[in-house]
């Protein structure tokens, strides 16, 4: 049966088998993607649930496990509106822009070594690009709604995501500094050693500016104003119903674990064991797999988001602003300039 | 030296740590949700539901038609119509109450001279036609001939307090 199924295989021209084994990559890691995002919304309503002594969804299935099936169903089911005065080629074609990057940047994310679909030299810089296109999808959903309401939450998101994507910017600049590569992969290597050979403690200030622009990037509570319920209804997906408005919470949700897992790339070790270069535990847990460490530090920070989301109330407009603009870009610009001191005296263990 | 502390403790997000520890700790907090269909939460003796009407031990209806119930009724739920019976006694021939209008205040239940009118602990029905929002006479004695154990127990442990 498997020589046959090789024969077939062989018959097939090498240009097609490259294509086929990059689809097949592909799907691989849109597939469980695509299931984490289902499941963090049940998590994030469970968390909430929670934090307000509450026990959240539980009638789906066993504790509620099947409660992203239903909701998932319930949506695809769900009639698509158009409104009358709505640019019907725009309107249905954001969510999908809002989508695309999220799930884009995936190609270069190394889950363990060696694991990765697109080994670039410019990774970053394909992150940085692809993250901050993320925004067309809202603006355009935004304007072609034809709606206030929708208008509003798209030039508030617009102005959002190009404040934070300065001061995320100056942070990746620090991260790049002290890793000397643009690649992902690079830079978790250059991390090796040990838990604090990470990048964390030598760059504190630019690990928090970075996550917490992040949680302004994807628009998550507190800096959720381009959603603003009370304020702005829904924002830029009032006009949105059914699957098109599912697509905008996938792209929502898939770049809250994308912002998760750079963090841990870059600041947090990426696959590497927290138990590295300590005697002892580092062989007693040799034989966890780097997926499984990076998958559990992303978990953590997904798990701050929604904690975050459960204590914080949502920023004003123009706080959001003060703090994109004279608190985090300052101390990014500040400590961009201390890693270079750092790097030039070749400060150990990190810039040796 | 107070600014500086402010900055500090501004930058080191300190209040905000502090918020988060107290989520933290609501996390692990025994939760409060009562699953509704299969637990309830206790009733008081006093809870005012669906309404009934009484009957004497021996089978005869309380109600004198005397119309206090529809005289103080704050919404004008309550309709009554009466006439003297065959044997000469004062008895309605009507008496409706709109559960759509009734707010449920208990008020006719005090007016009562005899304890006819009643509210029972019942709180989970529905409608699906307007008519049957309309509890009658016939219902109203009905129901109240099933909970009267029920109501009859309530009036007993509230007795000392009228």
């Amino acid at each position: 049966m498997i020589e046959l199924l090789l024969s077939i295989w062989n018959l097939v021209p090498e240009a097609l088998q490259t294509l086929l084994i990059i689809i097949l990559k592909i799907v691989v890691i849109t597939v469980p993607i695509m299931l984490s995002v289902a499941y963090i919304t049940l998590a994030e309503r469970k968390v909430i649930g929670y934090i307000q002594v509450r026990i959240g969804p539980n009638r789906v299935g066993p504790r509620g496990l099947l409660q992203p099936i239903a909701d998932g169903l319930k949506l695809v089911l769900k009639e698509i509106i158009i409104p009358t005065n709505a640019n019907r080629f725009l309107f249905v074609i954001a969510p999908l822009l809002a989508l695309a990057p999220a799930l884009a940047c995936w190609a270069v994310i190394p889950f363990a070594d060696g694991w990765v679909l697109a080994d670039i030299d410019a990774g970053l810089l394909y992150v940085l690009a692809l993250s901050s296109m993320g925004v067309y999808g809202l603006i355009i959903a935004g304007w072609a709604s034809n709606s206030k309401y929708a208008f509003l939450g798209a030039i508030r998101s617009a102005a959002q995501m190009v404040s934070y994507e300065i001061a995320m910017g100056f942070a990746l600049v620090g991260v790049l500094m002290a890793a000397g590569s643009m690649n992902l992969s690079a830079i978790v290597e250059s991390q090796s050693g040990s838990f604090i050979h990470w990048f964390w403690l030598p760059l504190f200030p630019l690990f928090l500016v970075y996550f917490i622009a992040g949680l302004a990037e994807t628009n998550r509570a507190p800096f959720d104003v381009a959603e603003g319920e009370s304020e702005i209804v829904a924002g830029f997906h009032v006009e949105y119903s059914g699957m098109a408005f599912a697509l905008f919470f996938l792209a929502e949700y898939a770049n809250m674990i994308l912002i998760s897992i750079l963090t841990v790339i870059m600041f947090m070790g990426g696959w590497l064991s927290p138990f590295q270069g300590i005697p002892g535990l580092e062989d007693l847990f040799a034989f966890v797999p780097g997926i499984v460490w990076i998958l559990g530090k992303t978990c953590f920070l997904l798990l701050l988001f929604l904690w975050f989301r459960a204590t914080f109330p949502r920023y004003r407009y123009d706080q959001v602003m003060r703090l994109g603009w004279k608190v985090f870009i300052p101390i990014t610009i500040l400590w961009i300039l201390v890693i270079g001191v750092g790097v030039m005296a070749e400060i150990g263990p990190w810039f040796d | 030296m107070n600014k500086v502390k402010y900055y500090l403790k501004s930058f080191l997000l300190w209040e905000l740590l502090l918020g988060l520890k107290l989520t933290g700790r609501y996390f692990f907090k025994t939760k409060i949700t009562v699953q509704y269909p299969e637990e309830k939460t206790p009733q008081s003796n006093r809870f005012r539901g669906l309404h009934a009407l009484r009957r004497y031990p021996n089978g005869e209806e309380r109600c004198i038609a005397c119309k206090l119930c529809e005289a103080v009724c704050p919404a004008l739920a309550i309709t009554i119509d009466a006439e003297p019976r065959d044997d000469g006694s004062r008895r309605t021939t009507r008496y409706d109450i709109d559960l759509f209008k009734c707010i449920y205040c208990g008020f006719c239940e005090e007016a009562c001279p005899v304890d006819a009118i009643v509210e029972t602990r019942v709180f989970e029905y529905t409608f699906e036609t307007r008519e049957e929002s309309i509890m009658t006479k016939e219902k109203l004695l009905a129901h109240g001939d099933v909970h009267e154990k029920q109501i009859a127990a309530d009036r007993a442990q509230d007795a000392k307090f009228r």
